[in-house]
């Protein structure tokens, strides 16, 4: 379970989140949403211990992240950060190995080779595992990145914008991987997404923020509708229902002859 | 990497076998004491010097790439020499008396501030611009260097400032090199810790992520760099681009995963080492070139063609 | 871009309100240098001794004034042709070049001959080498508009420690005999100029004066990039040959007066920057050539005659320079 409890956060002087709290429950992926600078990324980071909490406190099953040591920390959760700077020349085999090491420090066993084999293959890297890293194209990186978040192995798996650089084949299998995953090992995802719809079909529950604050918490059919939308991202998008899933259609403005008016 | 060792051994003996005084292994084997004194008080220290320098100065230039995750920067060029050097002229003068070994340390001392600093100004630049990162390296060491030089010029240590600028080996003799085996031990941290040096190439947020002390393992690199740095400086001298170098060579050979990168890095840049200074004494025997002068020509050269040639990378 | 950026902090500025502080300032500066060229002469000169010490120091003096001359308006054209204000000459490897040229000329045809070479026959063509020589290797550096400025820097630099290494390595190689010929400065010396090639050096200066004074204005349009230039009629590559070789010119007569000086120009022409906000070309190159007398005379006379420190002038300037230089690096970072 996360606890997120009155965090907010500022920089410089500026409030990024307010107040914000809510608590999510193990398992299950979780599809975090909001405009541009609603502090998606801030949040996901204090969540990771990236940033220092200034205000409130972040838990994972109670262990709280300002004073839970790093190392047991690094065992319990993992982040993939938006931009994965990586100017290392690695293998993507070297790479995601470098998953294991809060488990392993440095002297890997069969089981540490087993889970990056595995998490190679999940993200469909097997061809790709000895080419280097700046030989690869932005989204064999993007996926190289999220296999070595997976072999970590952690309960907890943050990620922020995981779909960059993804055509749409490959978009898709990450979320039915990813959904698969949760599934089976029961693990807890949270994900910054900005395509709406692959929230909707993929979460099991939407965080909507806007301007810092929490907006909304619900299943996606509480959250992607023409309403809620609007309030959070200021913006009317019309909602079709395709196949008992909400469809957000959120390219092209609503003309006024196309509104349903009986 | 067979290969590679075996063409280090070819270099080590035949770095035995030159110099000017007359000297055969037969006449050694054959209980001649002069030749055997010959071998032990001057080649073989000096064979010994070229290796260790040479080993790690080239791991010391790869965790510092690691520690500043840029690949045009090592320490010999970016202020951690220069600052060595500043702090064995001020050891030389105010305390004239004290043993090398605590010369050594005041001196590492000044490399590992002279480190900070970069690494401080290094936080203010912005991650997008790596060229910027060596040219604040080069001119933080032209500052500190230019100190040195003036506080030389007022002190009358002109001299002393001719001994770090540029490395040479010729003075090499048993007894005044052995502080050298303090980088060996620290080239094995090097190697011990590679893993940990490997992540923090990757950033601080992939290093929290998986739970190092980022800070910690900061400042054991720092620490590990400054001294190698530091004690190369004091015993033989600045060896300039060998740390630049030997790692973009062997990140391009193996990658950057150090665990694999050490023991290249060390094979590598005690071959080239030993190569320079086998040039430097055959090119004009008697007289010798200084391995500084040498790696300089060689070195910058290098250099640029990584330069201009990542522009080309980037074009294509 | 950070190219973009120092290609506007180059950009002259219009706005002719400040033009009668400007005036006022410079006619400041003309009166400071006056007042540094009589303390160099007269500070510190025993009594009875005039008589020795007057036309010996003037020598020196019109050297001094020279090297200020040549090192100020080298940089300034610099800047002007390469569209930034953090490079110079001396930075991108230039003395080292001359240098070079020096210790590879005794390589290839002797210490004898050298020796026996008229100096004046000798400099004269060792100016045009090195005229030829930067010419070649800045066109070949900026022919693309597109480079990364901080590749440049970079590349300048390397090819300085390229260049220092190679004239150190071929003085190694030369006779040890001949190897007091070259001698190897690492840093220039202000009080024991090279009184030889005085009279060759001042024609020489003498000449660039009215050239650029004529090309003032075009400085100006070259300054605001190529494709702007040759839009607005500028003749682009005769103006940067002639920019490039008179830069080759006035390093080669700094170089060979004194020895090299890396961050002088840098120094100068900033405060002549800052002395003179948005100013033209033509102001700017006379407020900087007066700074750098200013600054050099003055700084000479103070340093030997007063304070007693005989060569550590260059040291000091080129740690200030140093220092203004690495502020410029990390300043034009933050923006």
């Amino acid at each position: 379970m996360i606890q997120i409890s009155d965090v907010s956060h500022q920089i410089s002087g500026l409030p990024i989140l307010t107040d914000v709290t809510f608590t999510l429950p193990k398992g299950g992926i979780t599809a975090l949403i909001g405009p541009n600078g609603a502090g998606k990324s801030t949040l996901l980071s204090l969540m990771a211990r990236l940033s220092k909490v200034q205000t409130g406190a972040i838990s994972f099953d109670g262990a709280d992240v300002s004073t839970t040591p790093t190392q047991a920390l690094a065992k319990r959760l993992s982040i993939l950060r938006q931009d994965n700077s990586v100017s290392a020349r690695l293998t993507v085999e070297d790479l995601v190995g470098f998953g294991r090491y809060p488990h392993h420090k440095g002297r890997p066993n069969a089981e540490d080779h087993r889970l990056v084999q595995e998490a190679l293959a999940a993200m469909a890297l097997m061809p790709l595992r000895q080419r280097f890293l700046d030989e690869l194209s932005g989204g064999q990186r993007q996926r190289a990145f999220v296999a070595m978040v997976l072999a970590q192995d952690t309960d907890y798996v943050l990620l922020d914008e995981p779909l960059n650089y993804l055509d749409m084949k490959h978009a898709r299998q990450m979320m039915e991987r990813l959904r698969d995953t949760a599934r089976e090992q029961g693990k807890s995802f949270v994900i910054v997404i900005h395509d709406i719809n692959f929230a909707a079909a993929y979460a099991d529950r939407i965080v909507a923020l806007k301007n810092g604050r929490l907006h909304a918490v619900g299943t996606p059919k509480d959250i992607v509708t023409r309403p809620m939308l609007k309030q959070v991202f200021d913006l009317d998008i019309i909602v079709e229902n395709i196949r008992n899933l909400p469809v957000a259609i959120h390219q092209i403005a609503p003309f006024p002859e196309r509104q349903e008016h009986p | 990497m067979g290969l590679a060792l075996t063409s280090i051994l070819v270099m080590a003996l035949l770095s035995l076998t030159i110099g000017v005084a007359d000297m055969s292994f037969g006449a050694v084997l054959q209980g001649q004491v002069d030749d055997a004194l010959i071998l032990l008080a001057s080649r073989v220290p000096r064979t010994m010097a070229l290796i260790l320098t040479g080993a790690s100065m080239a791991i010391a230039g790869l965790i510092f790439q690691m520690l500043t995750r840029n690949k045009f920067v090592e320490p010999a060029t970016a202020g951690t020499a220069e600052s060595a050097g500043l702090g064995l002229l001020v050891a030389v003068f105010f305390l004239p008396t004290v043993p090398m070994l605590a010369k050594m340390l005041l001196a590492s001392g000044f490399a590992i501030a002279g480190t900070v600093l970069f690494l401080r100004l290094l936080d203010r630049l912005p991650r997008h611009q790596p060229l910027l990162v060596p040219l604040v390296g080069l001119m933080l060491g032209g500052v500190i260097g230019a100190v040195a030089t003036f506080f030389a010029y007022q002190t009358d240590l002109l001299q002393y400032l001719g001994i770090w600028t540029t490395g040479e080996f010729s003075g090499v003799l048993r007894g005044r090199y052995e502080l050298l085996w303090i980088t060996g031990g620290l080239a094995l941290i090097g190697y011990l810790y590679a893993d940990r040096f490997s992540i923090i190439g990757m950033g601080s947020d992939v290093a929290i992520t998986l739970g190092l002390n980022h800070r910690g393992v900061m400042w054991l690199g720092l620490l590990v760099v400054s001294v190698i740095t530091a004690v190369v400086v004091v015993t033989v001298g600045s060896i300039p681009f060998l740390g630049l170098i030997v790692p973009n060579i062997v990140s391009r050979m193996v990658g950057d995963n150090l665990r694999a990168a050490v023991p290249w890095a060390a094979s590598l840049g005690a071959g080239l080492l030993l190569f320079c200074d086998i040039l430097g004494r055959v090119l004009r025997a008697p007289y010798e070139v200084p391995i500084g002068t040498i790696l300089g020509v060689l070195g910058s050269a290098v250099f640029l063609m990584l330069l201009l040639g990542r522009q080309s990378h980037a074009v294509r | 871009m950070p190219s973009d950026r120092f290609a506007q902090m180059a950009l002259p500025q219009t706005g002719q309100a400040p033009l009668d502080r400007a005036r006022a300032r410079v006619l400041i500066l003309g009166a400071l240098s006056l007042v540094a060229l009589g303390l160099f002469l007269t500070l510190g000169v025993p009594g009875g001794a005039w008589g020795f010490a007057l036309p010996f120091r003037a020598g020196k003096l019109v050297a001094l004034v020279l090297v200020a001359y040549a090192i100020a308006t080298s940089t300034q054209l610099f800047h002007a042709a390469t569209r930034n204000q953090i490079l110079t000459p001396a930075i991108m490897g230039f003395d080292a070049l001359y240098l070079m040229l020096q210790a590879g000329s005794v390589f290839f045809i002797g210490a004898m001959a050298t020796q026996d070479l008229d100096p004046i026959l000798k400099f004269s063509l060792e100016v045009i080498v090195m005229m030829v020589f930067s010419t070649g290797l800045f066109l070949w550096l900026f022919s693309t508009q597109a480079r990364d400025l901080y590749l440049l820097v970079l590349v300048g630099i390397i090819f300085g420690t390229l260049f220092r290494s190679l004239s150190s390595f071929i003085s190694r190689m030369i006779d040890p005999n001949d190897f007091v010929v070259v001698q190897g400065a690492t840093f220039a010396q202000f009080n024991t100029v090279n009184i030889d090639l005085l009279w060759i050096s001042l024609v020489l200066c003498a000449f660039t004066v009215p050239v650029l004074w004529l090309l003032r204005h075009q400085f100006d349009v070259l300054a605001l990039g190529r494709d702007t230039a040759i839009n607005l009629g500028l003749p682009y590559r005769r103006v940067m040959l002639i920019t490039f070789a008179t830069v080759g010119l006035l390093v080669s007569v700094s170089t060979a007066l004194v020895g090299p000086v890396t961050f002088f120009g840098l120094l100068v022409t900033h405060l002549a920057y800052r002395l003179l906000p948005g100013a033209r070309f033509g102001p700017t190159w006379i407020a900087a050539s007066l700074v750098a007398v200013i600054t050099l005379v003055g700084g000479q006379a103070v340093f030997e005659h007063v304070l007693g420190f005989k060569g550590t002038l260059s040291v000091v300037i080129d740690l200030l320079g140093g220092l203004v230089f690495l502020t410029l690096l990390l300043k034009g970072a933050q923006r």
